[in-house]
């Protein structure tokens, strides 16, 4: 079935030049079929990657290891659930990925719009097949991930444990969406520069799709940091490391881009700032995709390990130059159609919201890179570390909170300072009287920047609830519904507005968890024994007892070893047990004792959180196995040779040694406030974002009178 | 040998699907008013705006006198696109 991997993607390559050159010929004559045709050939290219991905999917599920991909990052022993995932865990598995997505994402866009933008749509069907025909030459020329072995092994290295996490199974692929779907915009603002149709309509089509890569690629970003924060062992959810930044600046930039849209779709403004926008975006999410898969930024020499850094560099800097020249090209095609009105406007306010977002993007963007930027100029490497994020990136995002306030309460093109004032008097009356419930029974007053940001979510969340309360009594007045009906239909008739206002509540909310957590966490770093006591905060720790068991691990992630502890914690007058592990795997290297390969293979940690609305309590363990060592070391050269059962009772009765007789073991425990907050925000955002992105009322029934208008001009054709 | 017959195989069944609108000429034209399409959702977005801009009015977020200006552009430029909408299709 290899055969048939790698023919699908030798077709598919073919398949995107076909749609690129149909679809341009199509433009230039005016032949409409050839633009058909061109369309088709992106459907296709879906169905080549679609089964291509099949195939592979069903290798790494078979354990067939006559697959290098499969021998390389699956086991027999990898549980099910992670061989699912362990497809886009390595470089070859992930560009399968992508260019799956792109293709998918392609077919549904094209879809769509086959009845509109008939001049817009077959460039952006030439830009969506460049896009996918450079991903299936990096496959085809460098990472074919259908290469096979000729002695395939009896046993696979096996999934890295650090992926075997349920986050890790969606992240992945959700960050990949976002990325990929990114390129549905950005494809339509390449085909309205190209032919000078620079008005809404790429905008009104692509707004959905916009709007869906935010979404995934928010949601990967949540993932990714609830994988931090269980799955680590370090106790937190965000460590300014390049390849969260790398995830983080395309959606700053596309969040920006999502705002000021809505100014040129209102106003016919800001298009040359939106075509910017989006191509930014789109390089960004193609400079993740790079950072991530090509280790630059962990070592300036990475190019020698990646085999595809130069040719990632290559596109980006191809994508960056072309977009670059056409806005050039098309200047005189974007002029503004309108002004701003006046500084109190909302227009005026998205156009502040987008340059300290896009602040936040130029500040995280030098920080990720300057460990590149200091080798080239110095020759010594140095990065500029969590404090100097935190520093830099705390103003602008007390900034971006108060305007995600301020916005809401906004009109379009015009409000009288009076109107403005009558908007803001509660959300003002809420914030003040935060400060004082703050000041008289936290410790808020301890971090300033931790107190600005709770005033300004109350201030946020008070400005959204007073939105809909208005909105549904406006409402009530007109119709006479009873609240919830009002409040339902409000929302349901105005899904954009009332989305994006829950966004900004979501948003305010996750802030409240980062201020929180961040500022007022207990940490602390001890060695205990069995029946030791220690106090973190004001919680009071007990070691009980270690545990240690074969096979069978309780995060379900098929480590053959797992050594751990039994805690009770008491917190005034509630006590409860907490189990974290450390995880061991074996090792495939031949090098380790047959016994020793058990131990001295990947580790991680099995955190054991109490999760709260108030606070978490975090917990992790690092056993310490020097004393089993010496048993260790002898065990190798005793049963060297000895049948697989025998070994498997000295690893038994070595772990029982360990139970028996442990040495002190690291603990970390965090007591952190509020971070239940980060994902509660980040779900509520993500509910107003699908919310705002669900399609009108007007949009359904006008799809289908359109489908109806066609069948009715297919069947008087025929007649 | 399996990989060849593959490769024949996908591309003769990608070729079918791909010449299929080469061999109707015309027929995808009869189907498509794209320019009527893109006005409707031109007309639909200008309403919103002004439903938008009622709600704003209701809410205090717009002044009567503020509404009334913004309105009239609005209503103006709906007209427009009507206007147009009804030119394409020969009212």
């Amino acid at each position: 079935m290899a055969d048939v991997g790698s023919a699908c993607l030798a077709i598919a390559l073919l398949t995107a030049f076909y749609a690129v050159g149909a679809s341009i010929y199509g433009a230039r004559s005016g032949k409409r079929e050839w633009v058909t045709s061109g369309r088709r050939a992106i459907y296709c290219l879906a169905g080549l990657c679609v089964t291509a991905f099949a195939i592979l999917e069903s290798a790494f599920l078979r354990s067939d290891f006559s697959y290098a991909l499969v021998a390389e990052g699956s086991s027999t022993d990898t549980p099910t659930f992670y061989k699912v995932t362990a497809l886009w865990a390595t470089q070859d598995g992930s560009l399968l990925l992508w260019a799956t997505l792109l293709s998918l994402f392609a077919s549904a866009s094209l879809f769509l719009t086959r009845r509109s933008l008939r001049d817009i749509a077959p460039w952006a069907t030439a830009v969506l097949g460049v896009v996918a025909a450079f991903f299936l030459f990096l496959m085809i020329g460098w990472e074919n991930p259908f290469d096979t072995l000729a002695a395939p092994p009896a046993e696979g290295a096996g999934l890295n444990p650090l992926l075997r996490h349920p986050a890790m199974m969606i992240h992945p692929p959700m960050l990949y969406t976002g990325y990929v779907a990114f390129s549905v915009p950005f494809a339509f603002a390449i085909g309205a520069l190209i032919t000078r149709r620079t008005g809404a309509d790429w905008i009104r089509s692509t707004r959905r799709f916009a709007l869906i890569a935010w979404t995934f690629l928010g949601t990967g970003i949540m993932l990714g940091a609830l994988w931090s924060y269980t799955e680590l062992g370090w106790g937190g959810y965000w460590a300014w490391d390049p390849v969260e930044n790398a995830s983080l600046m395309p959606w700053l930039v596309g969040t920006a881009f999502l705002h000021s849209i809505m100014v040129q779709e209102k106003r016919g403004m800001l298009k040359v700032w939106n075509v910017s926008l989006i191509c930014a975006t789109f390089a960004l999410a193609l400079l993740g995709t790079f950072l991530v898969r090509s280790g630059i930024l962990n070592s300036i020499h990475a190019f020698g390990a990646s085999t595809i850094g130069v040719q990632m560099l290559v596109f980006i800097a191809c994508v960056i130059g072309v977009s670059a020249a056409l806005i050039v090209a098309r200047l005189p095609d974007l002029r503004s159609e309108a002004r701003v009105d006046s500084l109190l406007s909302r227009e005026a306010f998205f156009l502040l919201n987008n340059l300290v977002l896009i602040g936040l993007c130029l500040v995280i963007m030098w920080g990720t890179f300057f460990p590149l930027i200091s080798e080239a100029l110095t020759g010594t490497e140095a990065s500029v570390g969590p404090p100097w994020f935190d520093r830099l990136t705390t103003p602008l995002a007390l900034v971006l909170v108060l305007l995600t306030g301020i916005g809401p309460a906004l009109a379009w093109r015009r409000v009288t300072p009076a109107a403005l004032g009558r908007m803001l008097r509660v959300p003002v009356l809420v914030t003040v009287a935060a400060l004082l419930l703050l000041v008289a029974f936290t410790d808020a007053t301890k971090s300033v920047p931790s107190l600005l940001m709770f005033l300004f979510v109350a201030f946020v969340l008070s400005v959204v609830g007073q939105e809909f309360w208005r909105g549904a009594s406006a409402r009530r007045v007109m119709t006479g519904e009873p609240w919830p009906r009002a409040l339902a239909r409000l929302t349901g008739r105005n899904r954009r507005r009332y989305g994006g206002f829950l966004v900004h509540a979501g948003i305010a909310v996750l802030f409240l968890g980062v201020a929180a957590s961040s500022a007022f966490l207990d940490q602390r770093d001890v060695r205990l024994s069995p029946g030791d006591t220690v106090k973190v905060g004001d919680y009071t720790l007990t070691y009980l007892r270690p545990t240690a068991k074969l096979g069978g691990d309780d995060a379900g992630t098929g480590a053959p070893i797992s050594l751990g502890a039994v805690m009770r914690v008491r917190h005034g007058d509630e006590t409860y047990i907490l189990r974290p592990s450390r995880n061991y795997y074996s090792t495939t290297d031949p090098s380790k004792g047959v016994i020793s390969r058990f131990f001295d293979g990947e580790a991680n940690s099995e955190v054991d959180i109490r999760w709260g609305l108030r606070r978490d309590f975090w917990l992790a363990v690092r056993p310490d196995l020097v004393s089993l060592q010496k048993p260790i070391e002898r065990a190798d050269s005793k049963f060297a040779n000895s049948p697989g059962q025998v070994q498997a009772i000295v690893i038994r009765a070595l772990t029982e040694l360990y139970r028996q007789d442990p040495p002190p073991a690291a603990f970390r425990a965090i007591v952190s406030p509020l971070v239940t907050w980060i994902w509660i925000g980040g779900a509520i955002a993500v509910f107003g974002a699908l919310l705002a992105a669900w399609p009108t009322p007007e949009a359904r029934l006008r799809r289908v009178r359109s489908l109806y208008a066609a069948r009715l001009g297919r069947e008087l054709a025929r007649s | 040998m399996e990989y060849g017959l593959a490769l024949i195989l996908l591309a003769a069944v990608v070729a079918v699907v791909l010449i299929r609108p080469l061999t109707r000429p015309g027929q995808e034209e009869r189907l498509e008013n794209s320019r009527l399409e893109e006005l409707q959702a031109a007309k639909e977005a200008k309403y919103r705006e002004i439903k938008d801009a009622e709600l704003d009015r209701e809410m205090g977020k717009l002044s009567q006198e503020d509404w009334r200006a913004v309105d009239r552009d609005l209503r103006g430029e709906a007209i427009e696109i009507l206007r147009e909408l009804d030119r394409i299709e020969g009212r």
